[in-house]
């Protein structure tokens, strides 16, 4: 062992451990700051008080917004999970003349659906449809935005489950949906979480959409009603918005911990191995 | 059970690639039927056509008298088992067995009942609980013949069952299959592409080449007399001699010997005319001593088959193969003569048997 090398491996650790405090101070903060009286932006020892709790149960506008999340981000996984399973499924089976081009047209153009560009265009849409201030419409234009990245990492399942399988229970007499319920979503169950997990955690942390077609406070989630957490005086609260914060994290990790046990899957940027 | 009967099949896959080429067969109720040929020469697709999987380009397929060309496979009445055996993963050995019936609408109690009484005539019954990936090779193609005989189809259809199993399990499964079809006594068309399968197993068989049928008998008449220089080279442990040779009077010229006409072809030879001349290695009388019609030359490889050896000699530059029994073998270099049957041997003008 040179002086070199250890001279290296000092600084090796040393670079983990600033990069490890980078990612942890925020969460520790996440843990404490809720029990503490009266939180700053330091990590502190806290006091466990649950005052700050019973404050965010107090707000008229924060807990609904939690069930507002959760009924946007599961109604949206659930849409978004049939129609990605279908679409993929015939996509996978079916040759058609131009069938990749169009997946990758799908995916280029879903991240102008729900991203800024198309935002009066949608807005107007919306208008017109009379789905301003719905959860259903704001679903809808959810799982469209979803819906390309959705199929595409689908149909990387259903290719690679072999054609066999649904041979054999064809030459069996089972009609295409059978073959579907008993045969393809068994077999790309992981498939089908992950893109409910991940549709899941897209529509929890999404602010921009909600924002823009949800105006009556008592319709927006969780997301939106963070940023009106304010003082009197302008400031942020801090008591609010930790508690809240902490409120808003625990139910994707419970989530995807859950999800993780049961089926094994692991996030490799979207694509399954 | 049912006839199967094609007629004029022809199957061009897309890309142009013609599968089968209008070909006929008729397969009687309660036949074992193989289909042999080198791969690639449309077994697969054969079979697949008549399951239904693949939509015939022409001709017509008739199961039992009722004309299935556009029926959807689900229809036709026929049960399948596939190369992999297509067991599904996520159900466990009686759900598999008895998926065929949970289709036809079957009540549960019903079916499981059915599958635990097929499952235990494959002796399956202590692994009914398991999922297809916790049982050997042998016990997953028992699950596979397993669920075809619960759908009581009109014909099974198999596609290289064996082909997973190792050669032992293979020989032990060859027997079983045999004995499983007599006893049902279900049309069964079995695709393999081992020679010695099809011989062991089959009531006929059929050898393809790139979507032909070469030839259609028994196993003896396939074995004995190949109808076309192809069979001839394709069936059989140790390939046919297949030597060129001419007609010379009432003898032939072959490798610079002369030999006997073969039984079969006399009679049918013009003088001095082309032939190819056949004769199996198993059908060669060996000597050391210099003997009538024999082909002689020098001992250039010596392989042991086990109970016999493979000799190959060298005669005037064309390479012949005979076996010899244990015992008699030569040594590498010794002269060596070895006298064809002629009851068995066979003269082929043109490619095909004369
Ligand atoms: N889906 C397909 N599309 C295009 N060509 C195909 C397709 N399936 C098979 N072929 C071609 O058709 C021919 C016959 O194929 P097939 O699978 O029937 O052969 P096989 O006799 O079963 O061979 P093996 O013993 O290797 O299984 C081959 O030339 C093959 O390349
Ligand atoms: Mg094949």
């Amino acid at each position: 062992m040179t002086a070199r090398f250890v001279a290296g491996r000092i600084g090796f650790y040393t670079l983990i451990a600033v990069l490890l405090a980078f990612f942890t101070i925020p969460l520790l903060w996440l843990a404490t700051a809720p029990f503490t009286s009266d939180p700053t932006y330091e990590v502190g020892v806290p006091d466990f008080t649950w005052e700050n709790f019973q404050a965010v149960a107090e707000h008229p506008y924060a807990l609904p917004s939690l069930y507002n999340s959760l009924v946007l981000s599961v109604g949206t996984a659930l849409l978004v999970v049939a129609m990605a399973a279908l679409a993929a499924y015939a996509l996978s089976r079916v040759r058609l003349p131009g069938r990749d081009a169009l997946l990758y047209a799908l995916l280029l153009l879903s991240s102008i659906i729900t991203g800024t560009a198309a935002m009066v265009p949608l807005f107007q849409l919306a208008v017109e449809l009379n789905l301003i201030d719905s959860h259903l419409g704001l679903i809808l234009i959810l799982t469209g935005g979803l819906l390309p990245a959705a199929i595409f990492m689908m149909k990387d399942f259903m290719d690679s489950t072999p054609k066999s399988y649904e041979e054999s229970a064809r030459v069996f007499g089972a009609s295409p949906l059978q073959i579907v319920r008993h045969v393809v979503v068994p077999l790309v169950r992981p498939g089908l979480a992950t893109i409910g997990v991940w549709a899941v955690a897209n529509v929890w942390g999404n602010f921009l959409m909600p924002y823009l077609l949800l105006s009556d406070v008592e319709k927006q989630p969780a997301a939106v009603i963070t940023y009106t957490l304010y003082t009197e005086g302008g400031q942020a609260n801090l008591r609010m918005l930790s508690t809240f914060g902490l409120l808003y994290s625990v139910p994707v990790v419970l989530m995807y911990l859950f999800v993780s046990k049961k089926y094994g899957f692991r996030f490799h940027g979207g694509i399954k191995r | 059970m049912a006839a199967i009967e094609l007629r004029g099949l022809t199957k061009v896959y897309p890309g142009g690639v013609k599968a089968l080429d209008a070909l006929d067969l008729d397969i009687p109720d309660g036949e074992f039927f193989a289909l042999l040929g080198p791969s690639g020469c449309g077994k697969t697709t054969l079979l697949r056509t008549i399951a239904g999987l693949e939509i015939a380009t022409g001709g017509a397929v008739v199961i039992g008298d009722r004309d299935v060309t556009g029926v959807q496979p689900g229809g036709r009445d026929v049960a399948m088992v596939f190369q992999d055996y297509a067991l599904f993963p996520h159900m466990d050995v009686t759900e598999n067995i008895a998926y065929p019936l949970r289709i036809k609408k079957v009540a549960k109690s019903a079916r499981r009942a059915k599958a635990v009484e097929v499952g235990t005539r494959l002796g399956l019954e202590h692994l009914m609980d398991r999922r297809p990936g916790q049982l050997s090779g042998g016990q997953q193609q028992r699950v596979a013949l397993a669920r075809v005989m619960a759908t009581q189809a009109q014909a099974f259809l198999f596609d290289e069952p064996l082909s997973n199993l190792d050669a032992r399990l293979r020989l032990e499964a060859r027997t079983f299959l045999k004995k499983l079809q007599r006893e049902l006594g279900v049309t069964t068309v079995f695709v393999t592409h081992d020679q010695a399968e099809a011989l062991a197993m089959a009531d006929r068989m059929a050898v393809m080449e790139s979507g032909h049928i070469r030839q259609i008998g028994t196993p003896a008449e396939v074995f004995q007399r190949p109808a076309n220089t192809f069979v001839a080279g394709f069936i059989g442990s140790t390939p046919m001699n297949l030597l060129d040779g001419a007609v010379r009077g009432d003898t032939l010229d072959v490798a610079g010997c002369k030999v006997g006409v073969p039984s079969s072809a006399e009679g049918r030879l013009s003088d001095g005319e082309k032939i190819v001349y056949g004769v199996r290695p198993e059908y060669m009388s060996y000597s050391a001593e210099p003997a009538e019609g024999a082909l002689g030359g020098k001992v250039a490889i010596v392989e042991n088959l086990g109970a016999s050896h493979l000799v190959t000699l060298d005669v005037n530059d064309v390479i012949v193969q005979a076996v010899v029994p244990e015992g008699s073998e030569p040594s590498l270099g010794d002269d060596g003569y070895a006298v064809p049957r002629r009851d068995r041997a066979l003269v082929y003008r043109d490619g095909e048997l004369v």
